[in-house]
């Protein structure tokens, strides 16, 4: 931390952060790099969560053939502002039957455990905050957290419904997080470290201009998909919100919330959403890296963000386009779907290791063959598992033994 | 099977979205206080009362017969009776709504008013941009801020209103052959009479001193026969 790096673009940030560290005293140098480093996520991640209810909300208008919020400030980019005066200035309605304390504690902790997930992503280059040697551990570990502080909302607000939101979450997250931790498995093999910027290094390195993203091979491409889908669960967004299912149990774990605390467990949701889509970007997209090297002048933050946008569109356009599921079909995908499928992905991922690079002295054609094995790998059960759990099902016409 | 349902679904959002930035006519919303729609003909909202002419108090149609405010449902109309009478649009001397009062919050558009008045005199109006920020007196309608001009009526209901005009005129003109009838009859009376008694009753002026001495025992047919003059 003595020596200043380059104030180039890619390493502004880290620049910035360095001359302040510089210019004050011995003793509170570590305090001060902690502090701009976490003042800048909070600040950054906060931005994006206001930016992104606003996309949100054109964009879902937008699928949906309406405008979308277009009152405030031109073209509706002040909403944000708007939402966030009224979130504050809103009446804080504890129910009197809650238990007090963890219905206070429970969107903190939220938060908390969703900010804590940002310490391991490597936002750019040399941009991580921590570089914990298990930074995709620290993370699930993270993550898990989220579940404590959804089950302390459902269940200290003494209501059906929110206790039957958090149940429903904490079956949900727990099931999804499987998969999601079995699609990563397969990076951590491959890469060989769970150090998130060790694998986001190993991604940046290219041949012939093309970087060596994960989501390039065939193991990769399906663990990203299915990364996805997982933590489009995990992170109880649509068409995997049942947790919050709106027709049914009205708001779920947050039901009793109001004020600013119900706009934490907005604002919690969000960041969970953008960690985990980070988490994807650094384990299948390269990180910071560019895909191609004559980008590769693009900073490396501008990456990072870029990414996280697009993947940030596509969650938005998802939740326009799939209504949500039931909860029977929701367990059957993550147990007889999603966790076959990603066992194929590591399997697929272990062959892509061990399969000769060069097959009779040709690389080209050592790398068609091993595209084809580990693709056939991945598509056989695909194909298998689809016609399978298809044919089980039988569509007729439900018996309804209580109404009517 | 293979999840095509879902990149179909895809599809057709995606469609949806650039279409919209497109195409025009998919956004269907109407940016309300900027934009307006026509009302259909037979908006109705609340009712208003009509009046002939430019002068509200003089042309009010109301007779004050109360029945509207018997049949309401929701009881929101309170009408006092005025103690004197004003001639009505074929001259006959009538009852005017000293009072007449209609609250917005309880009333239910229910037209029912409109439907039971015999004069034509209570119509719905179809303005629905009522809020006010004072929630007793605001809300409370007086004669003065229920009155509105037939031709008003005419612009926003033109079937309705043009059907009524008709159905007015005729009236009008049949109550002024009648009383040109009458006149000649009347003036042929009073030719008869004028050999047995030279002062008769027979100019407008003498009438209409008749007509307000007052106590008549039957004051509708007395000025029918007389007033068409001043129609």
């Amino acid at each position: 931390m003595t020596a200043l790096p380059a104030p180039t673009a890619d390493q502004i940030w880290v620049w910035i952060k360095a001359w302040l560290v510089i210019h004050t005293p011995a003793p509170f140098q570590a305090l001060v790099s902690i502090v701009c480093i976490v003042a800048a996520i909070i600040v950054v991640f906060a931005s994006l969560f206001a930016l992104t209810v606003l996309l949100e909300r054109k964009g879902l208008g937008r699928i949906q053939n309406r405008y979308g919020p277009n009152r405030v400030g031109p073209c509706g980019i002040l909403q944000p502002i708007a939402d966030a005066v009224k979130s504050l200035t809103k009446e804080d309605i504890v129910p009197r039957s809650a238990d007090h304390v963890v219905h206070y504690l429970a969107p903190l902790v939220l938060v908390a455990a969703s900010f804590l997930a940002y310490a391991v992503l490597p936002i750019g280059r040399n941009m991580t905050a921590v570089n914990l040697d298990a930074g995709v551990l620290f993370f699930f570990a993270i993550g898990a957290a989220s579940e404590l502080a959804v089950f302390m909302a459902g269940w200290s607000s003494r209501n059906k419904y929110s206790l039957l939101g958090a149940m429903r979450a904490i079956a949900q997250m727990v099931s999804y997080e499987v998969p999601l931790i079995l699609s990563s498995i397969a990076v951590v093999m491959i890469a060989g470290t769970l150090s998130t910027s060790a694998i986001v290094h190993e991604q940046a390195r290219t041949t012939h201009g093309i970087a060596h993203w994960y989501a390039f091979t065939p193991w990769g491409l399906a663990g990203f998909i299915l990364f996805m889908i997982a933590a489009t669960a995990v992170t109880n967004r649509s068409p995997f919100d049942l947790p919050e299912g709106e027709s049914e149990i009205i708001a779920g774990y947050f039901i009793e919330y109001s004020g600013f605390k119900f706009a934490l467990f907005f604002l919690a949701e969000y960041l969970e959403m953008f960690a985990v889509s980070g988490l994807g970007i650094t384990l299948f997209l390269g990180g910071w890296s560019s895909p191609v090297s004559f980008l590769a002048w693009i900073p490396s933050w501008i990456w990072f963000f870029a990414k996280l946008l697009v993947l940030i569109c596509c969650f938005i356009w998802v939740r326009g386009t799939l209504p949500r599921l039931r909860m029977d079909q929701l367990m059957n995908f993550a147990w007889k779907f999603m966790l076959p499928m990603t066992l194929f992905v590591i399997l697929s991922a272990g062959i892509w290791r061990f399969l000769p690079v060069t097959v009779a002295g040709s690389a080209a054609l050592g790398a068609v063959v091993r595209w084809l094995v580990c693709a056939l790998v991945v598509l056989l059960p695909y194909g298998t598992l689809a016609r399978t759990l298809e044919s089980g099902r039988k569509i007729e016409k439900r018996e309804y033994r209580f109404a009517d | 099977m293979f999840g095509e349902g879902i990149l179909q679904g895809l599809y057709e959002t995606a469609k949806n979205f650039f279409g919209s930035y497109v195409e025009k006519d998919r956004l269907v919303t109407v940016q309300f206080p900027e934009e307006r729609r026509d009302l259909p003909e037979a908006t109705r909202q609340f009712p208003f009362l009509l009046y002939d002419g430019n002068d509200p108090e003089a042309g009010l149609r109301c007779v004050s017969c109360q029945i509207c405010e018997k049949e309401c449902p929701p009881q929101c109309i309170h009408i006092e009776k005025s103690k004197d009478k004003k001639p009505d649009f074929v001259g006959k001397p009538q009852f005017y709504p000293a009072v007449f009062n209609i609250d917005v919050s309880t009333c239910m558009s229910c037209q029912i008013c409109v439907e039971v008045c015999p004069f034509d005199a209570i119509r719905m109006d179809n303005e629905f941009e009522l809020s006010t920020s004072n929630r007793f007196a605001g809300l409370l309608y007086t004669k003065r801020e229920l009155a509105k001009s037939n031709d008003y009526y005419r612009k926003i209901h033109p079937t309705e209103a043009a059907e009524c005009d008709e159905r007015r005129d005729k009236e009008a003109e049949a109550a002024k052959a009648k009383a040109a009838a009458a006149a000649v009859a009347a003036a042929k009376a009073a030719q008869a009479a004028e050999q047995q008694t030279p002062p008769a009753a027979s100019t407008p002026a003498a009438s209409a001193s008749s007509a307000a001495n007052g106590a008549a025992p039957k004051p509708a047919e007395q000025p029918a026969e007389k007033k068409p003059v001043t129609q």
